[in-house]
């Protein structure tokens, strides 16, 4: 398996960082040498494995469905590079 | 009495006996962060918060309502969200983040009377071995190569944790580890530091790297302060759905020094071709000290070790993807600067290019691809069960009768800042402590002698789940018989 430029442009846009075009070509360079490094993992006989979901084996714990926490909105926003009357505000979404 | 070098234990008992108090004990460590600015370990100092601290602990240990970390002072890693003190995982896109909330794990310590110095340097979101990825610039390893002035990495992720340690500007750090993190930057700088089961410690509002296998432990000076320190971290919390409803036994008191008949394992996978001769002399060097401590030594197998790497390199970076998608410049932290006409598809792809450093950026990506449509199956499914039979390699072994692992903890002393290493070459420092954060054991790094140059290494010991105290116990009587009282000689 090898990542040319275009699939590098690909996984950059699905990953929401831009990369500039003139970076793509060893940006796919640096992704072929982990894959290549990954790549040692299809030597494994794997038969009849389950993938592990949880280290420890544990029943996810459950709790009563109600209200525990909650109006905060100042601290929800304090930290927000830019809210606007108990909102979060960004460019325009919707034309 | 110098302050600055006793041990927790030591403190704790000055501290009872009216020999110190907690203020004295907190400004002698205030005057020696102030003056180590060259080792760039602490990011965020904050002494008014620290000498607060202290006088409230004074307080209570003159009621006689002390628990064992009651005044003591520590440093916190960037890492965990303390708060209104700037949290920012040593990335530029949390720049200005002051967390609302208190982490589990802080708000612990802070109840018990534990003193925060400040905010210990890190690489960013905790990728890397050297942290040389930190948006802060290096932490710099108190030791030093023989006569050589040449600057040591202290190892990472948790830098700024060991060097601050080391160099005797806080009696103990709070560290993470998801691959190697507290263990490699341990035995870089000659402390002990010990990565506890998943589930141990409650991992609410540690900022998330890898959640299946970070784990967040104690940095110290001893073996004994990690037991102390440890038991004040651990416990359920109900805020961590995968913290375990264990009661958390008194580590310390089980510090016997008693191992006659226990069997300790050496795995054969880790004597590794390349390895520099120094380390494999340490290793048998323990080896012989744990049969000395009337253990049984016997060889074991652990037959998928050489995978560990490449699996952690699939499940880390998916992992990460996925908790860093938060990172968006809407809800905290840097936000770029738009250009006309830029939407909000703009502004995440700006905004992330300009926070992530590039580790964290390829790391992201990485972790974007392998779960990808038509990936997902071949890499992540399958590393998830090589995961699964790196964990039976170990479930096996403690079947038959081992009771804990000894290991090297690193392949190598400290190596220089700047030496230019490929990802692949960095990625190989966890290749002894990876495979316990894929099993979510409890591992150890225990300091055990010193390189030619002066530079101190470190052994690995591994436990069983859940047995901290046992493994505990297994490390003061390596550290007992070893007998390393060397420290760096002050340069900054």
């Amino acid at each position: 398996m090898s990542i040319d430029k275009e699939t590098a442009r690909k996984v950059a846009h699905l990953a929401r960082i831009a990369v500039p075009e003139d970076r793509l070509d060893g940006l796919a360079g640096e992704f072929n040498a982990i894959l290549g490094f990954i790549e040692q993992l299809q030597e494994v006989d794997v038969d009849g494995v389950e993938p592990m979901v949880s280290v420890t084996p544990m029943r996810l714990k459950r709790r009563e469905d109600v209200v525990t926490d909650g109006s905060q909105q100042d601290a929800v926003l304090a930290n927000a590079p830019d809210a606007r009357e108990g909102f979060f505000a960004v460019p325009k979404v919707v034309e | 009495m110098t302050l600055t070098d006793l041990t927790i234990a030591e403190a704790r008992d000055a501290l009872r006996a009216g020999e110190t108090t907690a203020l004295a004990l907190t400004e002698a460590h205030l005057e020696a962060v102030e003056a180590a600015g060259a080792l760039n370990a602490f990011v965020h100092h904050t002494p008014e918060i620290a000498r607060d601290q202290a006088k409230h602990a004074d307080e209570r240990i003159r009621r006689g309502d002390a628990p064992n970390m009651c005044g003591i002072p520590i440093g916190v890693k960037d890492l965990f969200c303390t708060k209104g003190v700037a949290s920012q995982a040593g990335s530029k896109i949390l720049d200005g983040f002051k967390p609302e909330y208190e982490s589990t794990i802080t708000d612990k310590l802070f109840t018990s009377g534990a003193v925060m110095l400040g905010k210990l340097n890190m690489d960013e979101f905790a990728m890397g071995s050297s942290n040389e990825t930190s948006t802060y610039g290096n932490a710099v390893n108190p030791w030093r190569a023989g006569n050589s002035d040449a600057a040591l990495t202290p190892g990472g992720s948790s830098g700024g944790s060991a060097a601050a340690v080391a160099a005797r500007l806080c009696l103990g750090a709070l560290g993470t580890d998801t691959g190697g993190s507290i263990r490699q930057p341990a035995a870089f700088t000659g402390i002990t530091g010990i990565k506890p089961t998943y589930g141990r410690c409650s991992r609410w509002g540690i900022v998330a790297f890898a959640s299946s296998l970070d784990q967040a432990g104690p940095m110290t000076r001893s073996v004994r302060d990690a037991a102390i320190f440890l038991e004040a971290m651990a416990g359920h919390d109900p805020k961590d759905s995968t913290s375990a409803e264990l009661a958390v036994p008194d580590f310390e008191a089980m510090l016997t020094g008693d191992i006659r008949g226990q069997v300790i394992g050496i795995p054969k996978e880790y004597r590794m071709d390349d390895m520099p001769e120094e380390i494999d002399q340490l290793w048998q060097k323990g080896i012989d000290m744990l049969r000395d401590a009337g253990a049984e030594i016997r060889d074991i197998s652990l037959p998928h070790t050489k995978y560990a790497l490449p699996a952690y390199y699939v499940i880390a970076p998916a992992e990460a993807s996925s908790n860093l998608a938060r990172y968006d410049g809407v809800r905290f932290g840097h936000r770029a600067k738009l250009s006309q006409g830029d939407g909000i598809t703009e502004m995440y792809e700006k905004t992330r290019a300009e926070g992530f450093g590039d580790e964290v950026q390829r790391r992201v990506m990485v972790g974007t691809y392998v779960l990808s449509a038509g990936f997902y199956d071949a890499y992540y499914n399958r590393a998830r069960k090589v995961r699964a039979l790196i964990k039976k390699d170990f479930e096996d072994v403690f079947a038959d009768g081992i009771d804990a692992i000894l290991t090297p903890a690193t392949p190598s002393s400290a190596f220089e800042l700047g030496a230019n290493f490929s990802p692949i070459e960095m990625y190989l420092n966890d290749v002894f402590t990876v495979t316990v954060n894929l099993a979510g054991l409890p591992g150890i790094a225990v300091p055990t002698g010193q390189d030619r140059r002066g530079l101190p290494m470190g052994l690995q010991l591994i436990g069983k789940p859940w047995e901290e105290g046992a493994l505990l116990n297994v490390a003061s009587c390596l550290e007992e018989r070893a007998g390393f009282v060397a420290r760096p000689e002050k340069w900054w």
